[in-house]
């Protein structure tokens, strides 16, 4: 056995850390919390990008044992260059949504409750790396645990009548989800008898060719995939989402929608490939989740339309674009999962820059977030329109742009499947992207059409250098995303090779 | 244009999702009637609100009744669902081994593994211990911070939602304070019989924690049961004597602080094969086990904080 090397260590590092800063922020003042969340934040970016270059230039991935026994008896990490990219991807956006909402973050939440918004906040951070990095199914739970708390309290922290409302139907859904994970996850264990997931795919896959447990094992992966759905929101179970993504502010909601979300299903990617082994027993699951992912594709764009609010109206397309992720995973092959952790890192960066816009351009109009009101706020606040805009544009498609290059991968693979899921996924990405189009461009559009009366008392433009960095580190993401979409879809593609 | 789509929308999706449509109807609701842009055009509408307020409650009533109506086929899906999970599940019982049966594992090699070499390894003569502060140790770490997140989180909801403002909260805090049974005979001996008893215990129960069945979390829970008692016994002042608000962070915040530390220690020195120079001494005797003492300890420290914490928090007079 060999010692690790110095960059190897990272890992428990970037974990145990944030669980400190936690603790230590719950008795700090207001502003040195904010402090804590911010310098913990860019820690833990640097971290994962040392990792990402390690991990992605050797090709290689390392566990990293919990404790002086390792597998199969303790808990263990694994790092390679996929959690790196994604980790990465999750810091980034949780430190630019921290950057972007720093404002309305003081506006939103007293002084005197700063310092446990920080404590969640970082235990937040320590949940998705530990969710990215872990190697072992139960460990993944725990932080699930930890991050449904965590999403709940970012929900209500701010002082809103409905706030509490939306973080009840959270919690409610939310729970029910994290409930059928641990009964799949303990019926699994039960028929197994191991939790790493190297392991447990070993003895899954032993099983399968006895013919062994057919149908517990069967369900146990049903029961896991419906709850990770649940926690996503996959179509039917949507009905927490808008709620709790268009009242909160804007940090909390840019989080939400961008890392929260997603970490589950970087999960649930996991558990498909390494614990199930791809073709065993999710063939079955991933029929079902196709259709889910097809008519959500389609139903979340059918209810941003409808929307009257322009906050409501982007956590619905959330809805669609979490359809396009369960799409690409429910095709079932490598570049299907390749397309969908790609969709991740697109949706993502272009999510939370439209949430931080959105949320900028409301306050440019008096808190208002209908349309009407919405007019002519570009002039107020030119950076954020030309944000949403970048953003809106990336979710509909348009090349150069992160969200084409996801969608054009996600129907590569498709093509290279073939059959009635080609056409279907071909189908919906048209039928969708009209839709965004008539959404979203529909909503910028409004925000650059002037307004009938000129206003004569013109808000003094506040200087607010955190957002711009922000805004503008958001916009070269998804560039780099559309531009240089090849090699990071290599490098995911070459990560999930040595996934299993 | 935008209301009629809307509307040739809107009976498709009743009929599609009734229940999460009809929820998301009343939140637009509220949002639109809060939103002084969507009323402003019409000043009489607004004027008949104030006015009438009975008749826009009477029909969000009707709407809801109608919702509930329309939304039978929904609730008989729901029950639908919930019969084929638990007919799924029964079967599923029914075809999983039999608990305790000779290939009840179809690998046993962890439980053998750990039977075996826990008491060596770790120093403890409890295995579960063993397992949930070494082997495990990090599931542990992230179980006791869930503890953390939940006092967190309630005290966030209760710190914006309780009372509006200071002056009323402070009363509310005095009234709960004057009507409190402090002098209840009974329950005042009991307790004063009984808590030392049971704080004893829950020492007990934590510092035999590598020993005998046990350990932080059941201990954990003894101390805060004790706590309460006294606490319901003889009221705020007499327990703010030696436990208050500042006492439960200060407590947690070095608990969970030493914590991480310590396994932050542990996982480096495990992964790199260093000496941790915590020794392991002799299993059964009381200073044993490395860590798995102090651990206990501090897990113990958390669970009785953050069982009293809930406790009084969800009570009117707070800290």
């Amino acid at each position: 056995m060999m010692t690790m090397t110095w960059w190897q260590n990272f890992p428990p590092f970037m974990i145990v850390a944030p669980l400190m800063c936690a603790a230590v922020c719950s008795v700090l003042k207001a502003k040195a919390a904010r402090a804590v969340m911010l310098v913990l934040s860019a820690l833990e970016c640097c971290c994962m990008g040392v990792l990402l270059y390690f991990t992605q230039t050797r090709n290689l991935s390392f566990t990293f044992a919990m404790g002086e026994i390792g597998a199969p008896f303790g808990n263990e990490l694994r790092v390679g260059a996929v959690e790196a990219l994604v980790g990465l991807l999750f810091s980034l956006v949780m430190f630019l949504s921290l950057l972007g909402g720093w404002k309305q973050l003081e506006d939103d939440i007293a002084p005197n409750r700063m310092n446990l918004y920080g404590a969640v906040f970082c235990l937040l951070t320590a949940a998705m790396t530990a969710m990215t990095f872990t190697n072992d199914l139960f460990t993944a739970y725990v932080f699930i645990e930890i991050s449904t708390i965590a999403a709940c309290a970012l929900i209500l922290s701010r002082n809103m009548g409905w706030n509490m409302l939306a973080a009840a139907r959270y919690m409610i859904m939310n729970l029910l989800g994290s409930g059928l994970f641990l009964l799949g996850l303990s019926m699994l264990y039960c028929l197994t008898g191991h939790l790493l997931f190297p392991q447990l795919g070993a003895a899954v896959r032993a099983l399968a060719a006895e013919n062994r447990y057919d149908m517990p094992l069967y369900l146990s992966f049903l029961l896991m995939t419906m709850g990770v759905a649940i926690k996503s929101a996959l179509y039917p179970f949507h009905t927490w989402l808008p709620g709790a993504y268009s009242t909160s502010t804007a940090a909390s909601s840019a989080i939400l929608s961008s890392v929260v979300s997603k970490m589950y299903i970087f999960l649930l990617v996991k558990v498909f490939l390494r614990a199930a082994g791809v073709d065993v027993f999710t063939r079955r699951i991933e029929d079902v989740l196709f259709l889910y992912a097809f008519v959500g594709v389609i139903m979340g764009s059918v209810h941003a339309i409808r929307q009257r609010h322009m906050m409501r109206m982007i956590a619905y397309s959330s809805v669609a674009q979490i359809g396009y992720i369960f799409l690409g995973i429910a095709l079932g092959t490598q570049a299907g999962f390749a397309a969908a952790v790609f969709h991740i890192l697109a949706h993502s960066s272009a999510k939370s820059m439209l949430f931080l816009a959105g949320n900028r351009l409301q306050s440019a109009a008096d808190g208002h977030d209908t349309f009407p009101a919405l007019q002519g706020a570009a002039k107020k606040a030119p950076l954020a329109a030309f944000a949403f805009l970048i953003g809106a544009l990336s979710l509909v498609g348009v090349p150069l742009l992160g969200g084409f290059a996801s969608k054009v991968y996600l129907s590569q693979a498709a093509v290279a499947l073939g059959g009635w899921r080609m056409v279907l996924v071909l189908a919906d990405l048209l039928i969708s992207t009209a839709l965004n189009v008539g959404y979203l461009l529909r909503c910028a559009l409004r925000l650059y059409r002037p307004t009938e009366k000129e206003e004569t008392e013109h808000n003094p433009k506040t200087k607010d250098a955190p957002f711009a960095f922000a805004m503008g580190v958001l916009i070269v993401m998804n560039l780099g995303l559309g531009v240089f979409g090849g090699p990071v879809l290599r490098w995911i593609q070459q990560g999930i090779a040595i996934f299993m | 244009m935008n209301r009629k789509k809307r509307d040739a929308f809107a009976p498709f999706l009743n009929w599609l999702e009734n229940g999460g449509n009809a929820l998301d109807a009343e939140m637009q609701d509220a949002l639109r009637e809060h939103d002084p842009k969507e009323a402003l055009p019409e000043k009489t509408k607004k004027a008949k609100k104030k006015a009438v307020p009975a008749q826009k409650d009477k029909a969000r009533e009707e709407r809801a009744r109608k919702a509930y109506a329309d939304s039978w086929w929904y609730r008989l899906l729901a029950v639908v669902t919930a019969v084929t999970l638990i007919w799924l599940l029964m079967e599923a019982v029914l075809q999983m081994p039999k608990f305790g049966a000779a290939d009840t594992l179809i690998d046993s090699e962890l439980t053998e593994f750990y039977v075996e070499h826990t008491k060596e390894e770790t120093g403890a003569m409890n295995i579960v211990t063993g397992i949930i502060l070494d082997y495990r140790g990090f599931d542990t770490l992230g179980e006791s911070h869930v503890l953390f997140i939940a006092v967190c989180t309630v005290l966030l909801m209760l710190s914006i939602y309780g009372e509006r403002d200071e002056e009323s909260r402070l009363k509310r805090w005095e009234e709960e304070r004057h009507y409190e049974p402090e002098h209840d005979v009974i329950l005042q001996s009991a307790a004063r019989l009984l808590t030392p008893l049971i704080l004893i215990f829950g020492l007990y129960i934590i510092v035999n924690g590598h020993l005998s069945p046990g350990g932080g979390f059941s201990g954990g829970a003894v101390l805060g049961a004790g706590l309460i008692l006294y606490q319901n016994a003889f009221g705020y002042e007499k327990i703010e004597r030696f436990f208050t608000y500042k006492t439960f962070r200060w407590v947690s915040v070095c608990s969970l602080l030493f914590y991480s530390l310590a396994k932050g220690y542990h996982f480096f020195t495990g992964a790199n094969h260093l000496d941790s120079h915590i020794p392991i001494g002799t299993p059964g005797n009381i200073l044993s086990g490395g860590l798995l003492l102090p651990l206990n300890f501090v897990v113990g420290c958390v669970v009785a904080c953050t069982m009293y914490a809930l406790f009084t928090m969800f009570r009117k007079g707070e800290f």
